[in-house]
């Protein structure tokens, strides 16, 4: 599997990240290099095999449902670009 | 009959899915200690992690994983021990991580079925594809202002329950039937309040045509319809938009559409082209949710019993008609009103009494069975009223008038009102005596054959006796005096 221009530029836009035409060729050698390690490992026959979802085999811990968190409102809006009252504001947004 | 569509080229068969979201009801949210509740100050109820500042880790909230269990459990499901959460990844305002949290690849819940009950009575089964369970979004607020979107985080991170049905829904009625029946088992088992007004419950509907026989056409999905019968209409419009374009030549394009109940119909949402392209991959911030056989065994020891257990019981423990049974249990809270009322009562009698004037005084007055006047023990008074023959039927439905105005007791209002049924023969005799004597020539005419006259009789004698009379002993003594 290799990628083109076209898709190096399409999944930059999707992770809104700025990539000039210059850069694509650079990110895409550097991606297909990448991608070629992949398919080294595509060669490995796993039939049978179960996936290893992580590097321990551990499960998730689960907290019990109580409210512990107090009301934060002016910490997490003094971080916030803008705000009007206690919302954030953001340039329009509609459908 | 199956429900079709006409069109110029003949019949069409409308088919169906809905992806439903259905809020989980918890103190706190999925994967923080904010508090889930509806209703706050704006952005009060926001933790570091539902407003994903750096380094935050996100940890499960156990009730929520129970919630999800239980509602599959209630849906007949299979219950998967090993799920695993993802990231779905788009970007919005009111999404804070840039990705939800969600299940993608191997959801808590697998395939279950509901039964529904349509109309005319008939059942049918409708598959459930799996349930996962989800982040919640953000609130944007796009009317405050001209140029600014307002954003309110209190949502964000609360638990989803996503329930996503197989594509076996045929007509607008059966979508209704479904979504009303899959509300009813969430409220029953307590884990989502189903309440569509506030957004706890919003449904994405999926919609293709084809002709009878003919494999799945391309479908459309209509996002976030909030109503059961917003839904039942997007259902009809998306179909009729379809077999236009069909019937044109054209092709149907799968997109996401909105459905506008103000002009019942759908339009397409201006959606780039990559919209749906969500890359999910495993979240690495969250290890795979096992779950014990123990656990899932707990949760469904206690389990209430469900709409359809709970209709099966009322018809055979009450004998009452399955329609009657299914009314009645629409609702646990009506369920338990009706139990309490009939329990060393005439099961039949106390149902008439709930369906009919308890039912019509309840929409009279905009009141709930939890806020009415009317209790069901009260109730249950009234109707031992008429069975020891305190009162007869018509005064009980005057003291059930006052019952609703004061919620007062009925013995008290028989009392104050002087409503206690008349048995003194001596003085039914006398009221009797005095309207046949009144009434000679009806009473020559009765004698002479006219029999239906006798309810004239009748009336005439409850009439002199204020409607006190026994209407068993009235009739009675003017059997005795007639004959």
């Amino acid at each position: 599997m290799s990628l083109d221009p076209a898709a190096i530029r399409r999944i930059a836009r999707l992770a809104r990240i700025r990539v000039d035409d210059a850069q694509v060729q650079q990110m895409q050698g550097e991606l297909n290099t990448i991608l070629g390690w992949i398919d080294q490992l595509n060669e490995v026959d796993v039939t049978g095999i179960e996936p290893l979802t992580g590097g321990a085999t551990m499960a998730m811990r689960l907290r019990e449902d109580a409210v512990t968190v107090p009301d934060l409102t002016e910490a997490v809006l003094s971080n916030a670009p803008d705000r009007d009252g206690p919302f954030y504001t953001v340039p329009k947004v509609v459908e | 009959m199956a429900y079709t569509l006409e069109g110029e080229t003949g019949s069409w068969e409308v088919v169906c899915g809905l992806e439903v979201h259905a809020q989980v009801i918890s103190k706190s949210k999925l994967f923080s200690g904010a508090s889930a509740e509806y209703g706050a100050e704006p952005n009060s109820q926001v933790s570091l992690v539902d407003a994903a500042f750096p380094g935050m880790l996100p940890v499960i909230n156990r009730e929520c994983v129970a919630q999800a269990v239980r509602t599959g459990l209630g849906l007949n499901a299979q219950i998967n021990l090993w799920s695993r959460f993802d990231r779905k990844n788009y970007f919005y305002a009111d999404l804070p991580q840039g990705y939800q949290i969600s299940q993608f690849a191997h959801p808590v819940v697998g395939e279950g079925k509901v039964e529904v009950t349509l109309p005319d009575g008939s059942t049918k089964e409708i598959g459930i594809t799996r349930l996962h369970l989800e982040q919640d979004a953000g609130k944007s607020l796009h009317d405050q202002d001209p140029t600014k979107s307002f954003i309110d985080l209190n949502r964000s991170g609360v638990a989803l329950m996503e329930i996503v049905s197989e594509p076996d829904i045929r007509s607008p009625e059966e979508a209704g039937a479904y979504l009303t029946k899959l509300r009813q088992i969430l409220r029953y088992l307590g884990t989502c309040d189903g309440n569509m007004d506030e957004g706890s419950m919003r449904a994405d509907v999926n919609v293709s045509v084809r002709k009878a026989g003919e494999a799945f056409r391309t479908r459309c999905e209509i996002k976030n319809v909030n109503s059961i019968r917003f839904v039942m209409q997007a259902v009809e419009a998306e179909a009729k938009r379809q077999i236009g374009i069909w019937e044109a030549g054209g092709e149907v394009v799968q997109e996401t559409r909105l459905f506008d109940p103000s002009k019942n119909e759908t339009r397409s949402m201006r959606s780039k082209e990559d919209a749906h392209d969500y890359r999910y991959f495993p979240d690495p911030d969250l290890l795979p949710l096992v779950l014990t056989q123990d656990f899932v065994d707990g949760l469904k020891t206690h389990l209430p019993e469900l709409p359809d257990a709970k209709t099966a019981r009322f018809v055979r423990e009450y004998g009452l008609s399955a329609y009657d049974a299914r009314i009645l249990v629409m609702e646990q809270a009506t369920a338990d009103f009706y139990e309490t009322l009939a329990k060393g009562r005439d099961a039949k009698m106390a149902a008439n009494w709930m369906m009919g004037d308890f039912f019509a005084a309840l929409n009279r007055t905009s009141t709930t069975i939890e806020t009415s006047p009317v209790s069901a023990a009260n109730l249950g008074a009234l109707i031992d009223l008429i069975a020891d023959n305190t009162i007869n039927g018509r005064i009980a439905k005057e003291v059930f008038e006052a019952m609703v105005e004061t919620g007062d007791h009925p013995a008290d209002i028989v009392e104050k009102k002087g409503l206690r049924q008349v048995t003194d023969t001596g003085a039914i005799d006398a009221a009797v005596g005095a309207v046949l004597t009144a009434n000679a020539d009806k009473v020559a005419q009765y004698k002479a054959g006219q029999e239906k006259l006798f309810g004239f009789f009748v009336g005439q004698v409850m009439k002199a006796m204020a409607g006190k009379g026994n209407p068993a002993l009235v009739n009675e003594a003017l059997k005795k005096k007639l004959a």
